[in-house]
């Protein structure tokens, strides 16, 4: 039904009458406005996507360098951080308490959501779903575009908190109650967390106006002779991934109302037995909960982490496999250990709550399926080294990222274990050893996948190449620079140090560590300079870069590779290809690749 | 001055990497790009191998720097859990890094492109894969093990002669209350705090209980080598009572008191001995963001022997008789009735 569907839909395109989407006209018609900017074309909107969460990768790495400025040189002042600043927030040259924690809190608001939810999925759901299932566009093109505008707006709200009198919110990215609930116990919390919760109250209707419309693409428009298990794994990746944003982030969503009411309508949702050093008087809220919101936060906040994680791993598989000119390795047990992840994702939200004082019988539920999760994710890291044994390797700086994602993965996949048990995050808990950890798996590695993403497709996002030699340095750089950075924090953390100290120098505890912060700041001030370069490598290459010549550069069986270098709105010129076989089969009978299009001959080795 | 000439350089270093960058791309063209493809290969395959083995010889090195400076002896009996719970994980996953890095970078290396080389077509192998499934799952099993029966320990209930100690985190300080003399604390209620009048608990002075109740902010003892349970409090957010030498943490939640208790190993002065720290002391940190002191909110442990915890205590007034100095000379029944009276004073 559907095939015939986009079938129909793609003959009017061909026959230049009316455009299958009615608010539009005729595609080819297309003013600035509706092709740049209010655009309902999959691939811009992606690009929309991807631009402005460069935008915000950008602005979320400077806050890190700022406040790792302070972490690494407690004892100095920097006065040309008072004159951008103002006196307010980095009084002296020194960044103030109330700004750092701003800062943390905006680096991590930013990162997750902004950059590796929006910006990873936002893009390559967008990008790749209608390319590589074989459609015209999203089922809703339409809904689509609200998804971007709802995230866009979002981001103005954000941006926006930065710049009110009491700064944006400051409680950390979990934004815990009754911290975040009371603006007289924290700066922090008062407009800008106002200002903070709409953002994300906006954010989640984006995120599930996509999502929605991202599993509504998959199952019901795919072209002819795509079944689900002839797929590409990163479709596959983005559908769990769809699947995971749209049953939790309500979760969240309802979270954050009940934090809305308890600051603003007198409800004791989160609050009980509270009395304010900065007032001294006892608050009349009682009988609430502080724990009901962790519960809350987590039941989104984990599945969050698969939500960031999915996408890159979806994509180093496709980009490991082209490039090693190999198929994937066990892909039905891909496909399995994505969906395990998927649901085992939504089962053990309370191990970020081990210590919050829950009974510890449920915990140990907690531990045992957190520890679980680790089952199908050593499938999914054996297969992929299986995919490059004895392959052909083609390192491009797509393979290279890709490359990197592993070992970024499995490094931070093996800290995971440690954090997942609840014996050991007694003492690990809220450690520098829980900031490595995750940086390491769900921040380094989901951006190696992707920087991947972005280097792999890049030709069929612009029709040209980013610059190689800009590209072989960003990478080398970055993974040296990352292991750098977070490696020898699990140290400090060992030894205890908590997380979201701006100045370990009074602690007899953890000031052994002086230099061994100034070195991670400073490591991270380089590696954030040779983003900028990707950056700059980005935006130059779009207008400057070689031109790709043929439309499949990459000798790739997927379909996107199928379409014209610069596919128009409609992404086919003429009928959409049917596909006849899995996106898998490169050297097989001594072929080097066949494309997905190509009728199975019936001399054909079976596999 | 120093910071625009650093920036300055940074954007000379920008522009001579771009120039470079660009140069290169002129010369691939020239070169054609088969050959500057096979180039680039070659020396990317190596360079993947030199930084395997270089970041595991940094791996140990770092861990050689580091040592030293974690860790220590755990101070209670529950951290030596901890602690060895931490070595065998440690030692599994340590086995899985290595072996799983070594084989990706070194396959990466190894079937690098070479025109000779076709690549071998191996979609799947279900017995490769039942054994990857099934050796991480019996692996995590004995993890899962060995993490419950300690987890179940620890958290447990504590011994019936445990020392009880209330600490409440406030921002950004502790407060610890103690029993007293008839070994039970007394009743408390937020609405009574009222620090001007040397309440910081809220206790109800009414409460026959609460008048022998010792509050303090200096400093938590406890005895060497007795069990000790601490009842954790907050008065206005999250916070956490962090111990790093007893490798304990808990919450600290209003409306929702917590618990956990652990035997402390050695005292205060044995671990400056220990440590060749004549500063060290038993450190509490908040682990839990509370505010913009969140980094500086801590707490003293002094752990003492037997005697020297009795001479302390001894010394102690309790927190009734401070805040109702008329009080002073308890017992009797003249006192009881100005309790009376002062209890519905400050109930007004």
């Amino acid at each position: 039904m559907s095939n015939e569907a986009t079938v129909h839909g793609h003959s009017e395109v061909t026959t230049h009458e009316v455009h299958h989407d009615d608010h539009h006209g005729h595609h080819h018609q297309d003013t600035f406005i509706t092709k740049y900017i209010f655009s309902q074309d999959h691939k811009m909107i992606g690009k929309q996507f991807l631009i402005t969460g460069i935008v915000w990768a950008i602005i979320g790495g400077l806050f890190s360098v700022l406040f790792r400025l302070q972490l690494g040189f407690p004892d100095q002042s920097f006065p040309i951080l008072e004159d951008l600043l103002g006196s307010k927030w980095a009084a002296g040259g020194k960044i103030q308490p109330e700004f750092y924690y701003a800062l943390v809190t905006m680096h991590g608001t930013v990162l997750v959501f902004f950059v590796l939810t929006a910006g990873l999925s936002g893009t390559f759901a967008n990008l790749l779903i209608p390319l590589q299932i074989g459609a015209r566009d999203m089922a809703s093109p339409f809904m689509n575009m609200l998804s971007y505008w709802f995230f866009f707006l979002a981001s103005i709200v954000m941006i926006s908190s930065l710049f009110v009198q009491t700064g944006p919110a400051s409680g950390g990215w979990t934004s815990y109650p009754p911290l975040s609930a009371l603006g007289d116990a924290s700066e922090g919390s008062k407009a800008g967390m106002d200002l903070w919760l709409v953002s994300m109250a906006l954010f989640v209707v984006s995120s599930l106006l996509g999502g929605l419309n991202y599993i509504a693409t998959i199952l019901n428009m795919r072209t002819k002779g795509m079944t689900m298990t002839r797929l590409p794994l990163t479709i596959w990746a983005l559908f769990f991934t769809a699947v995971l944003g749209v049953l939790s982030f309500p979760v969240l969503f309802s979270g954050f109302i009940l934090l809305l009411f308890d600051r603003h309508a007198g409800t004791s949702f989160y609050l009980s037995d509270i009395f304010l050093a900065s007032t001294q008087k006892p608050l009349p809220n009682e009988g609430g909960s502080a724990i009901l919101y962790q519960h809350l936060f987590w039941f989104l906040g984990h599945p969050e982490v698969y939500i960031i994680l999915l996408p890159a791993m979806g994509m180093a598989s496709e980009i490991l496999s082209t490039n090693s000119r190999k198929p994937i390795f066990g892909y039905m047990a891909m496909i399995a250990s994505l969906f395990a992840i998927c649901v085992l994702a939504f089962l053990v939200w309370a191990h970020h709550m081990f210590v919050t004082g829950l009974n510890p019988f449920l915990g140990s539920f907690f531990v045992l399926l957190t520890l679980l999760i680790a089952v199908p994710s050593a499938i999914k890291v054996f297969n992929w080294l299986t995919t490059i044994w004895r392959g052909n390797i083609r390192f491009t700086p797509g393979m290279l990222f890709a490359l990197g994602f592993i070992s970024m993965f499995i490094s931070g996949g093996l800290t995971g274990i440690f954090l997942g048990n609840s014996t050991l995050d007694i003492h690990l808990h809220d450690t520098m050893f829980v900031i490595a950890h995750f940086h390491i798996v769900m921040g380094v590695a989901s951006f190696f996948g992707m920087f991947a993403g972005v280097y792999h497709w890049f030709p069929k996002m612009f029709g040209r190449y980013l610059n190689n030699t800009l590209a072989y340095i960003h990478f080398w750089i970055t993974l040296v620079g990352a292991y750098l950075i977070f490696w020898p924090m699990h140290y400090e953390g060992l030894a205890g140090m908590p997380r979201r100290y701006l100045d370990v120098s009074g602690w007899v505890s953890f000031n052994q560590f002086d230099g061994l912060n100034r070195f991670i700041s400073i490591v991270s001030i380089i590696v954030f300079a040779v983003q900028l370069l990707f950056v700059f490598n980005f935006f130059y290459s779009i207008f400057k870069g070689r031109r790709v010549k043929t439309p499949n550069p990459w000798g790739s069986n997927t379909l996107e590779w199928t379409t014209p270098i610069n596919p128009g709105h409609g992404n086919w010129e003429g009928e959409i290809p049917e596909v006849h076989r899995w996106a898998y089969d490169y050297g097989k009978d001594g072929r080097d690749f066949i494309p997905q299009t190509e009728p199975v001959s019936a001399t054909e080795s079976k596999h | 001055m120093s910071t625009l000439l650093i920036i300055a350089i940074l954007l000379l270093g920008f522009i001579v990497v771009f120039q470079i960058a660009k140069a290169s791309e002129y010369v691939a063209v020239l070169k054609g790009e088969k050959k500057t493809f096979e180039q680039n290969n070659k020396i990317n395959g190596f360079l993947l191998l030199a930084f395997m083995v270089l970041g595991l010889i940094g791996v140990y090195w770092c861990n050689e720097m580091f040592k030293g400076k974690i860790l220590g002896e755990a101070a209670s009996d529950h951290g030596e859990k901890i602690d060895t719970m931490l070595y065998i994980t440690l030692a599994l996953t340590g086995i899985v890094f290595v072996i799983t890095q070594v084989l990706l970078f070194w396959f990466a290396y190894k079937y690098q492109h070479s025109e000779k080389r076709t690549a071998f077509y191996f979609p799947h192998n279900n017995k490769l894969e039942v054994i990857w499934t099934v050796v991480p799952a019996i692996a995590l099993t004995v993890l899962v093990g060995f993490g419950l029966v300690y987890w179940f320990k620890i958290t447990g209930d504590a011994p019936a002669d445990a020392n009880v100690v209330e600490i409440t985190g406030k921002q950004f300080g502790w407060i610890y209350r103690y029993a007293g003399k008839d070994k039970v604390f007394g009743k408390k209620y937020y609405q009574n705090i009222n620090e001007g009048k040397g309440n910081q608990l809220g206790l109800i002075w009414d409460d026959k209980s609460a008048q022998d109740d010792i509050v303090t902010s200096d400093a938590m003892y406890m005895v060497v080598n007795k069990p000790v349970k601490l009842i954790i409090n907050s008065r206005d957010v999250v916070h956490d009572v962090g111990m790093v030498h007893f490798r304990m943490k808990m919450d600290a939640v209003p409306g929702t008191p917590t618990t956990i208790w652990f035997t402390p190993k050695f005292t205060t002065q044995e671990m400056k001995e220990k440590t060749g720290r004549p500063d060290f002391e038993y450190e509490i940190s908040c682990d839990q963001m509370c505010g913009k002191g969140h980094y500086s909110m801590k707490g003293i442990i002094k752990v003492v022997t037997p005697a020297e915890f009795a001479l302390w205590m001894a010394k102690q007034k309790p927190a009734y008789v401070q805040a109702n100095p008329e009080a002073a000379p308890a017992p009797g029944p003249a006192a009881v009735d100005s309790v009376k009276s002062t209890a519905a004073a400050t109930q007004h």
